[in-house]
């Protein structure tokens, strides 16, 4: 008998963890929503660095004593380095204007940023990237029915919705800027997540033709246990690259890397128990497998090579 | 023999690596801290004397130099660090005459051999060498009711002049015209003339309260053929514009259907960069002086291609480049190069009259530009330097009027070809562009670029490093094998970015860190079956085999994936996005290459071709 983890036998209580953390990130989508970043709302963002740290409500004040109203002020990074969100229209000098207006108290202070961003242009760039993730989720859909069989690819697709909808949940719990570099990584999540899940389709494809007398949920576990190593070792290899940057990579890039870093563990997860999942529940069986294979040519190459 | 690898292999893989490390060894080389020199003339070509020029400029001051390169039309000084750079940039706009842009500059210094190969260093984005980015958007509507209004001025005059009686023209929406007429003949000769000189337009007829009506719409491809024109000529004229404002390196580029992409690296000052991309070229259509004229009623100017001629004009105005309507270049029937040009109604009615009344005098195009000019004053004992903007007239076309004409003609006797397409685009640079507005803006301090870079390149390091020591760890001497992989990985993927010359961007450096976490992910597939197949009782020598052959399949599957949403990753973002993409997929394909053969040949160079009795795989 093959060595195998009952991973499947907690199969209840990975869904019942699964919808709960579902169910709270839709209600933060639902309530909170996300707290988009400038790329996708349009407005005004100045970045200053002082020399050393500010006191953030004085910084506010100055502000409003200048004439500017409705703005946001926080840190970046360091706490030396202040954001200043201004919801007024652009002028060509306003990063100077509120530089200057900083500096009339005679602090030291540098000008690191200021970006403008047009409502069309945000409101164009939201489209795209929703429309983009759904593509993304569409044609992966298609290759991995392709390849694989449709029960997989509503596995592998289930999988990558509930990876995309808990990152999200996370940004919106927790009050993160979401802006266009946390959508890259998004996409990111779905490559990563659905290489994980293939790889465990792979093998649960492999041991279905192979294990003649074993029950679908032994063979997933079977599978499951014999990648087990792989799908460690790589989560952690990533893991490791990503604490770097999340770490070092400084504050422009640290909203990808904490959509990344969340996006991996739950893409390892998720290729474990919920592609797995969805396949026992739509009652995967040893004939989903075997009937394509006398029909495609592909499907019958990837058997020749096996023994 | 199991596990052999055979000759041609090692060549083959050798001689990718030895690619590798030579393409991306440029970005080994540090940008050189540089001024660079060019003339505001686009004609002229800085030679010799201005090299002699620059250097004993530099000595005067005592500023070491590290070297000069004369570079076609561009004159590159190269210096020892940024406080140089900036001194001699100083000594060097007081030296030289407003004629010349001197800009600050990071000059790659890539050595003379890999640049014969065509090698160079990667293309750093704005975020991490600092400027200034704008998306401008074109008004399209705009645009295509300024050409119906040119069409409409000009039908009517076309009308009158062949006595066509009709009663009233009006615009309706964005691209039609209606005219009214009281008989229907007369509708009949003016839709007769309109299929013949304004094809551009569709036609119909309508019949209604005792008149007759011509809807003229504009066809779906020259609505097109507007959209580009007023996006080709906003892209000309912006060009220009940043040209003088002497930036190494800028970027103009269509972005859309409607959009407008302006990058340039290094500068700081928005409001002036907007300034002067915010301006637009004009001409003047003006008759040559007769002689003996006062010089109250005359100026001269020199030509824009020859400095040290000039010609005496007329004060008095024809027309300005605000009623040209489209200029193109073309050949007679003799095979000479003329430029064609279409004036709008008033234009064409001033120009006929001018014409009737002065053949065989000659007409001059004057090209008016806004130049900055640097003025340096001496306020309380200190240098202060005021901006402020000049206009500059010279004339790029005199020629005589040979006959009588009104809102078409032509300007003949051009040199060449390159002359009269030349021509064409300094005159639509001075027509009626559509107006642009700012979409987009964003400064990045040089600060926060170097800062950038920094944080990424220590992330790349710090995360490599621990990825090293974890493979070498949990695999043993197969660790070693798939470090080594890795490691060509990253150059090749270097090599590969410089090779397209793929723009760097600090979402690229994040791409680059994921590619290294993500790149093992293949061996390390292939290890695990190594491992497992020689549980199931295999033999070293099959175990390698069986391994790298049956985990293929799960990579390539895998791999595709990750492809596909790159691709549309690419598709959909902008900028700095983009950069990732680009570093994610190229990361994939040759993570593909180092993991599977690269490593499969190191593989066999250790354990193949011989009996093993026992794998080092942890």
């Amino acid at each position: 008998m093959t060595k195998q983890i009952d991973f499947m036998g907690k199969r209840k209580i990975a869904a019942v963890f699964s919808a709960i953390l579902l169910i709270a990130s839709l209600a933060s989508l639902a309530i909170n929503g996300l707290q988009l970043g400038l790329d996708f709302t349009g407005g005004t963002l100045v970045e200053v660095e002082y020399a050393s740290a500010p006191d953030l409500e004085k910084v506010r004040q100055q502000l409003n004593s200048a004439g500017y109203e409705k703005l946001v002020v926080q840190n970046f990074g360091a706490d030396t380095s202040v954001l200043v969100r201004l919801s007024q229209g652009f002028s060509d000098t306003v990063g100077a204007e509120v530089s200057a207006a900083l500096a009339a108290t005679g602090e030291a202070l540098e000008l690191k940023r200021a970006e403008f961003v047009g409502a069309q242009v945000g409101e164009e760039l939201r489209e795209q990237g929703g429309l983009g993730l759904l593509l993304a989720l569409g044609i992966v859909m298609l290759y991995v029915a392709v390849r694989f069989q449709f029960k997989f690819s509503v596995g592998a697709v289930g999988a990558l919705i509930h990876d995309v909808i808990i990152v999200l949940g996370a940004f919106s719990i927790l009050h993160w800027d979401f802006d266009l570099t946390v959508l890259a990584a998004l996409l990111a999540v779905i490559g990563y997540s659905l290489n994980d899940t293939i790889v465990v389709s792979d093998r649960i494809r492999e041991n279905f033709r192979r294990i003649r007398k074993a029950s679908p949920l032994e063979v997933i576990n079977i599978s499951l246990t014999q990648t087990l190593s792989r799908t460690l070792v790589t989560s952690i290899t990533t893991l490791l690259v990503l604490l770097a940057l999340y770490i070092v990579g400084g504050e422009m890039i640290n909203g990808f890397a904490k959509a990344l870093l969340i996006g991996v563990l739950v893409g390892t997860y998720s290729s474990i128990y919920v592609a797995s999942n969805v396949l026992l529940a739509m009652g995967i069986t040893k004939e989903d497998l075997i009937a394509p294979v006398a029909e495609e040519g592909e499907e019958g190459e990837a058997v020749d090579d096996r023994p | 023999m199991l596990n052999s690898n055979p000759i041609w292999k090692y060549f083959l893989i050798a001689t990718i690596l030895v690619l590798g490390v030579i393409y991306a060894l440029p970005n080994l080389y540090p940008d050189d801290y540089a001024v660079q020199i060019t003339s505001s003339q686009s004609s002229e070509s800085l030679d010799q004397t201005h090299l002699e020029k620059v250097r004993s400029l530099l000595e005067e001051k005592s500023i070491e130099l590290k070297s000069v390169e004369l570079d076609g039309r561009m004159l590159l000084v190269k210096l020892n660090n940024a406080e140089q750079q900036l001194a001699a940039k100083a000594v060097l706009s007081t030296g030289f005459s407003s004629d010349y842009i001197i800009a600050l500059n990071m000059a790659a210094s890539t050595p003379d051999w890999l640049k014969s190969i065509g090698a160079g260093p990667m293309k750093l984005g704005l975020d991490l060498r600092g400027g200034v980015h704008f998306l401008l958007e074109v008004d399209m509507e705009k645009a295509l009711s300024q050409r119906l209004q040119m069409t409409e001025s000009a039908l009517k005059a076309e009308l009158r002049s062949e006595k066509i009686r009709y009663r009233a023209a009006e615009k309706v929406g964005i691209d039609t015209l209606k005219v009214k007429f009281k008989k229907e003949e007369d509708r009949d000769l003016a839709s007769n003339l309109v299929s013949q000189s304004y094809r551009q337009f569709t036609r119909e007829t309508l019949d209604e309260d005792d008149a007759f009506y011509l809807v003229m719409k504009m066809s779906e491809q020259s609505v097109k053929e507007i959209e580009d024109y007023a996006i080709q000529q906003n892209l000309v004229t912006l060009r220009n514009r940043v040209n003088e404002l002497g930036v190494a390196e800028p970027l103009v580029q269509r972005q859309g259907r409607n959009r407008i992409v302006v990058e340039l690296p290094g500068v700081q000052d928005t409001a002036t960069a907007k300034r002067i991309i915010g301006k637009t070229a004009n001409l003047e259509y003006r008759l040559e002086a007769k002689a003996g004229s006062g010089s109250l009623s005359t100026q001269t100017l020199p030509f824009k291609s020859e400095p040290n001629r000039s010609a005496v004009l007329e004060n008095d105005i024809i027309v300005t480049g605000s009623n040209v309507s489209d200029a193109n270049a073309s050949f007679d029937e003799t095979g000479m190069p003329l430029v064609n040009i279409s004036l709008d109604g008033t234009g064409g009615s001033r120009m006929l009259e001018t014409t009737k009344r002065s053949l065989q005098r000659r007409m001059a195009v004057v090209f008016i530009e806004q130049k900055p000019e640097i003025i340096r004053a001496v306020v309380d004992g200190k240098v202060v330097e005021k901006r402020k903007n000049k206009e500059v007239r010279s004339i790029i076309s005199l020629a005589t009027i040979q006959g009588v004409f009104g809102n078409r003609f032509q300007i003949t006797g051009l040199d060449s070809p390159t002359e009269a397409a030349e021509l064409a685009l300094l005159l639509r640079a001075g027509s009626l562009a559509a107006p642009i507005y700012f979409v987009e803006e964003r400064t990045v301090g040089p600060s926060l670029g170097q800062q950038n870079i920094d944080a990424g390149l220590l992330s790349v390091q710090i995360g490599f490093a621990m990825v090293l020591v974890f493979m070498l760890l949990y695999y043993r001497v197969f660790g070693v094998i798939a470090n080594i992989a890795l490691a060509v990985n990253v150059v090749l993927l270097c090599a590969l970015m410089s090779m397209i010359s793929a723009t760097l961007t600090l979402p690229g450096i994040a791409g680059i860190v994921l590619t290294v976490g993500m790149a093992v992910d293949a061996n390390v597939l292939i290890f695990a079956r190594i491992r497992e197949e020689l549980a199931n009782g295999l033999t070293p020598q099959q175990a390698i085999d069986a391994g790298y052959g049956r985990a293929f399949v799960a990579i390539f599957d895998a791999n595709i994936t990750t492809l596909i949403a790159a691709v549309i990753l690419f598709a959909v973002g902008t900028g700095p996005v983009k950069g990732f993409a680009i570093t994610l997929s190229l990361g994939i394909l040759t993570s593909l290459f180092t993991a599977i053969v690269l490593s499969r040949m190191i593989t066999n160079f250790i354990y193949g071709g011989r009996k093993v009795t026992k794998l080092s795989i942890g």
